[in-house]
């Protein structure tokens, strides 16, 4: 009994500091309540997100646009000059948007067209490859877990680790032509073939990222309830109709998340690949982000500004993507619900 | 009273901490090949003749001084001190010494002739001084050729006589590739003097590519074509990516590559006893035989906090004996002139192959071309550089044919003259 006793008092007493806090914190609270009543009580508590989200993003984002209206080599703002749309004019300057040699930013129009391709080519063979392991992942395999770890782990590499692994493979003097020679094959200049290095980019990727993906769709397959494949194996449902009229309707948002963050991945590709290819041979993998990396920051007599205009760009078609899988996953969403 | 006396404590502790930030002086440094220890050396004996200035030296990669120093600059940001290759580009960020050395007369008198290569144009500041004068340059296989029997090439042999020599060992030692230029502006560009090339109009501003230019370019990209040059070295990167080829040399797998004096240190060092190397100076063109003037300077940021122990870190570095001395341990070719008027340098290395490649690079240096000595001082080097290896680059991965080439890298300058407002 005084036990009990005992940790009441020394509960009251830790807890003392914590009620007078209430208390005085209390006082304003409430009469800021009264003044602009609950729903402006809510905006009080998200104003220290907003306002931390509106200085490291939001403000970064209008500063880039009002650099992609301005000209010159200088960076600081003050030091250069107006020039409207013009960068984003000298962007869209082409003789045909398909010939990236007839545009005046060949460059740029040349990392479009890489880009547009890998992201079709990396994202498709990305969610095949990640569910095709999601589904494995889940039966019951002998040591599973090690599985997992094992198909995660190059998740948590730094992607310059990632290229640097790669590029000691696959390098003229690498582990694969030294295996391949071993074999009587004679040794293949992976890196400096346009056509291989445009499909060791994907293939790094895929390795370097694919895991996180797999990961989400084993949550979302571990959340779909036992009972439904029971009743499907009692009625003696085929194994494919059973993936394709249960496990993917209800795997379809975990999907959607998948897609949504694949593709800005994608897009948004840089560092394992400049690390591996350094964009070449050529520009065969020279992608959005490397350009206005090195317009921006890497080029003899860096512009900012077209570097601005080109991160604009790419900000406002990944808005559009993100939007248009949104309005998919919500009329599906509705299309589920009736 | 015990308050107090934690406040008092805390108070000069902080105190402390400051008057130690007061005499900081970072040095961003990077290394080509053992000159990060000789430098790590000297820091500590001049912090041990100054305790009252802590010197930190930050090794980073020559990619970061090229690609991030510039930004950090722009920013009004950066280190009290840099070593830097790009340095007419970034002139206007360099801190002028002059009022604060302790005497300007021995930094004209030494360091005069590379003054302008590292200040803004018209200005007499004192921005810094070369830690090494470079120059581009060959090196052949001495092994290769011997065991190929093929004779190396004599000093007034052609690059065209050089490509036919080396094309000959490539086959016989069946290496990879016969020849490697590093992927640089700055390196093509000797070769392109050699054929006649003249980059400064008569105004001052980029000239289009000329005769000389274009015979020597159509060269090089036939000789990468048909496998005589490395093509890993060229296309191995979009834009103008800086890529060296000396692991290939380094390795044994080539019979020539052409890069410069700066290598002599890594090439000794790495190749040891496993081949005979020689240097062979630069390939002659039709015109001359020149290869190309550079270096790396020791430059004062002139957003330091601490100017006075800048100036008196680099008044200190910049003695004779110490610049004597860093020559010698470094294998570099010293940008002083009193060292090298009184010569006697000892290299410092028992390494006959290195000592050699550092005679021959002096010798050719007699005949570096009036114009190569100009483009180090010229302000738009780097913007012809880069338009160079850019174009070049993606012609010999096939993106472009020789006539586009041509007339995209000329576009490309005209474009970067027009976006600086020129």
């Amino acid at each position: 009994m005084s036990t009990t006793t005992n940790t009441s008092r020394l509960g009251s007493l830790l807890m003392a500091p914590v009620h007078l806090l209430m208390r005085i914190i209390d006082v304003p609270l409430r009469s800021l309540q009264k003044a602009t009543g609950i729903s402006g009580m809510a905006a009080f508590f998200l104003a220290p997100n907003m306002l931390i989200f509106g200085i490291f993003v939001l403000l970064p984002l209008v500063i880039n646009f009002v650099y992609s209206m301005t000209g010159g080599t200088a960076f600081f703002l003050a030091e250069r000059n107006f020039v409207g749309a013009e960068q984003y004019s000298r962007l869209f300057t082409c003789g045909s948007y398909l010939d990236p040699m007839s545009c005046q930013e060949d460059a740029f129009w040349t990392a479009v067209g890489n880009t547009f391709w890998f992201v079709i080519l990396q994202v498709t063979l990305m969610i095949l490859v990640a569910l095709v392991t999601a589904l494995i992942l889940n039966r019951d395999l002998a040591a599973r877990s090690f599985w997992r770890a094992v198909f995660f782990f190059p998740v948590l590499l730094s992607p310059v680790v990632v290229g640097l692994i790669w590029k000691w493979i696959l390098q003229r003097q690498g582990l694969l032509n030294f295996g391949l020679y071993q074999f009587g094959v004679e040794p293949y200049t992976w890196l400096t073939d346009r056509n291989w290095t445009f499909v060791a980019t994907i293939g790094v990727s895929l390795w370097a990222h694919m895991g996180f993906y797999a990961l989400i769709l084993l949550a979302g397959l571990q959340a779909i309830p036992k009972d439904l494949y029971e009743a499907a194996e009692m009625d003696g449902t085929k194994p494919a109709r059973v993936f394709w009229r249960i496990t993917l309707p209800l795997l379809m948002p975990n999907l959607l998340v998948v897609v949504v963050l694949a593709l800005i991945r994608a897009v948004q590709i840089f560092d394992e690949v400049y690390v591996l290819t350094g964009g070449g041979p050529g520009t065969s993998t020279f992608y959005l982000t490397q350009y206005i990396y090195e317009t921006g920051f890497a080029s003899a007599l860096r512009n900012p500004g077209l570097a601005a205009a080109a991160s604009i760009l790419m900000g406002l078609v990944l808005v559009v993507l993100t939007l248009i899988q949104l309005g998919i996953g919500q009329r599906g969403e509705k299309k589920g619900k009736r | 009273m015990k308050m107090k006396s934690i406040l008092a404590g805390a108070t000069l502790a902080l105190l402390m901490s400051t008057a130690a930030h007061a005499g900081d002086v970072r040095i961003m440094w990077y290394s080509d090949g053992v000159e990060g220890e000789v430098m790590k050396d000297l820091v500590g004996r001049f912090m041990k003749e100054n305790p009252g200035i802590n010197v930190i030296l930050d090794n980073v990669s020559y990619g970061v001084v090229r690609e991030q120093l510039p930004v950090q600059l722009e920013a009004g940001n950066g280190p009290d001190i840099a070593r830097v290759a790009q340095i007419k580009d970034n002139a206007r960020h360099w801190l002028d010494l002059r009022p604060l050395v302790k005497d300007p007369k021995y930094w004209d008198d030494n360091f005069g002739a590379q003054a302008d290569w590292m200040r803004p144009d018209g200005s007499k500041q004192i921005s810094g001084f070369m830690t090494q004068i470079t120059l581009t340059g060959g090196f052949a296989n001495k092994t290769l050729f011997d065991q190929a029997g093929v004779e190396i090439p004599g000093p007034k042999a052609t690059w065209e006589e050089w490509a036919a020599a080396a094309k000959k060992v490539k086959e016989s030692q069946q290496v990879p590739f016969a020849m490697a230029i590093d992927r640089s502006g700055h390196r093509i560009t000797a070769p392109l003097l050699s054929y006649g090339a003249n980059y400064i109009g008569k105004d001052g501003k980029p000239a289009p590519l000329d005769k000389g230019a274009k015979d020597f370019l159509t060269k090089f990209v036939g000789w990468n074509q048909d496998g005589s040059f490395s093509k890993d070295v060229w296309v191995s990167a979009a834009g103008n990516t800086y890529r060296a080829a000396a692991e290939d040399f380094i390795n044994g797998q080539l019979p020539f590559y052409y890069s410069g004096s700066w290598q002599v240190a890594n090439l000794a060092t790495k190749i040891g006893t496993n081949f005979d190397w020689v240097a062979t100076g630069s390939p002659c063109g039709p015109v001359t035989c020149t290869g190309m003037p550079g270096g790396a300077a020791l430059v004062a940021i002139k957003y330091t906090k601490n100017p006075k122990e800048v100036a008196q870190f680099m008044d200190w570095f910049a003695r004779e004996e110490i610049v004597k001395e860093f020559s010698e341990r470094t294998l570099f070719l010293p940008g002083h002139k009193a060292v090298v008027a009184k010569g006697g340098l000892d290299f410092k290395t028992d390494n006959a192959l290195a000592k050699a490649a550092l005679t021959k690079f002096v010798d050719a240096s007699k005949t570096t071309s009036e114009t190569a000595l100009k483009l180090p001082a010229w302000r738009w080097s780097d913007t012809f550089y880069a338009a160079i290896v850019t174009r070049v680059g993606q012609t010999i991965a096939g993106e472009l044919k020789i006539d586009d080439t041509f007339a995209r890298i000329d576009a490309d300058i005209a474009q970067k003259v027009k976006d600086a407002g020129q």
